[in-house]
């Protein structure tokens, strides 16, 4: 007589505790991504401080002062997000010029091949189409393996990696030698950590080229405009 | 305060997160290949261990059973991330040389094994506190890891130890010429060397039992002989 009522009973109670778990599951999700959230909102004004600041002193590894004499900063431009260069959003380009004169182009690029995803860096190309340096800006390679790209991490101190690239151009490095050594170019890799170093080169490689390929154009814009790539 | 002992002793040694749990070996051997970065990447863990105990065990009477484990996850994940941001824009100089190791500590599993197996049974003070001694058992042997990786792969102890304290450098053990030993820094040397932390661990402890066991049979002989039948 009670079986049936009993089984309504039980079914009713597991749907019950289902639904009350399933809430505090729901709760603590909330409580804690609005968190997560919050802590957002408020360091994300500081930190794009700080990345600013960080971006500053790297301009200044790769384009040496005594390069130029105009005011940096203000000669700049906004590039539409440029596929040849690794980038999906926009970035902004500092042009040098010295005594008037188009001296270098600081521009950043990205290598979305690197062991641990992408790779951001920030180079200077002279007007004679030489990099003048390049420095990892961002990576996310493996520490004490894929990191020596980043010359802070690179136990040569008095040669780092990354320097063998500075005052190349394609004039002296063919552009189809413009990679690591293991794949028949000139550029020297660790070994055991080859993908990190092939996937800068490349990258730089590509920037090298995109920048020779707009350099005209490029210094020829007015200050604070915005350079979409030139449709075929 | 006999607990909070025990704590310790199982945090340091007993039940030791690599050496007697054999647990978090994803960072472990991504990060030991120097001393520096080993310690580091231990020291973070130690925050976020403590950190996390210290939730869940406050959190525990609100946790239901069987939804913890997604419940716990979430929990290490949202201080993980908060950390990280946290880091990133209070102590910029600091992140920038130790931000990559924070991630990775969600990787370890040792985090959430203590958080079930500790935090969520015991009070605010004692999980706080097997965090930090778990923790510490951490740090000491990923930072021998590191350190023998280190001297065997590349001759050199605390390279890298100038991104932290700039006026200190790292040492040079063996000659400048030493052309290094690759494996040692590769994931093979990690498993190599800490196979042989565990086997000496191993060792030593079987060595401490063998000798508690003599103890005894000469305690029984020597009473066998003073009260003779």
């Amino acid at each position: 007589m009670s079986e049936p009522i009993e089984i309504a009973h039980r079914e009713s109670s597991v749907l019950r505790i289902s639904v009350r778990t399933a809430a505090i599951m729901l709760a603590f999700t909330l409580v804690f991504t609005a968190l997560m959230a919050g802590t957002y909102r408020v360091t994300e004004p500081l930190v794009a401080a700080s990345a600013l600041t960080e971006k500053l002193r790297l301009i200044g590894e790769v384009l040496p002062p005594g390069h130029y004499d105009n005011d940096l900063m203000a000669d700049a431009i906004t590039l539409s997000p440029q596929k040849a260069l690794g980038l999906n959003e926009e970035t902004r380009l500092w042009r040098a010029r010295k005594g008037g004169e188009p001296a270098a182009l600081v521009l950043e690029a990205a290598a979305l091949d690197g062991y641990s995803g992408r790779i951001s860096l920030i180079l200077a190309v002279d007007v004679e189409g030489h990099m003048l340096a390049q420095r990892v800006t961002a990576h996310k390679e493996t520490p004490g393996l894929g990191d020596y790209i980043d010359p802070k991490k690179d136990r040569n101190k008095t040669r780092p990696w990354i320097t063998q690239f500075s005052n190349l151009g394609f004039d002296t490095v063919p552009q189809k030698k413009w990679k690591v050594k293991k794949d028949g170019g000139r550029f020297d890799q660790m070994s055991g950590a080859t993908i990190s170093a092939r996937a800068v080169t490349n990258a730089s490689g590509r920037a090298l080229a995109w920048a020779v390929e707009h350099r005209d154009k490029l210094f020829a814009l007015p200050a604070n405009s915005r350079f979409e790539e030139s449709k075929p | 305060m006999s607990a909070y002992k025990d704590i310790a002793w199982n945090g340091i040694w007993k039940q030791n997160t690599i050496l007697a749990q054999v647990l978090g070996l994803c960072p472990l051997l991504a990060v030991s290949s120097n001393l520096v970065n080993a310690v580091s990447l231990g020291l973070a863990t130690i925050v976020v261990m403590m950190l996390s105990n210290f939730a869940i065990s406050a959190l525990r009477a609100f946790i239901p059973y069987e939804i913890r484990i997604p419940v716990f996850i979430l929990i290490i994940a949202a201080l993980v991330t908060g950390i990280d941001l946290a880091f990133n824009a209070f102590l910029h100089d600091l992140y920038m040389v130790l931000g990559i190791f924070i991630p990775l500590i969600v990787t370890n599993c040792i985090v959430l094994a203590r958080v079930e197996a500790f935090a969520a049974k015991n009070g605010l003070r004692a999980a706080t506190f097997d965090g930090l001694m778990m923790g510490v058992g951490f740090v000491w042997v990923i930072g021998l890891l590191g350190a023998v990786r280190e001297f065997v792969g590349q001759g050199t102890l605390f390279s890298g130890i100038e991104m932290i304290f700039p006026q200190l450098s790292g040492i040079q053990i063996l000659p400048v010429e030493y052309p290094g030993f690759l494996i040692a820094m590769l994931p093979p040397g990690a498993f190599f060397v800490l196979g042989l932390l565990i086997a000496g661990r191993n060792w030593l402890d079987s060595r401490a039992n063998q000798r508690t066991r003599e103890q005894r049979i000469h305690h029984q002989a020597d009473h066998a002989n003073s009260v003779p039948a």
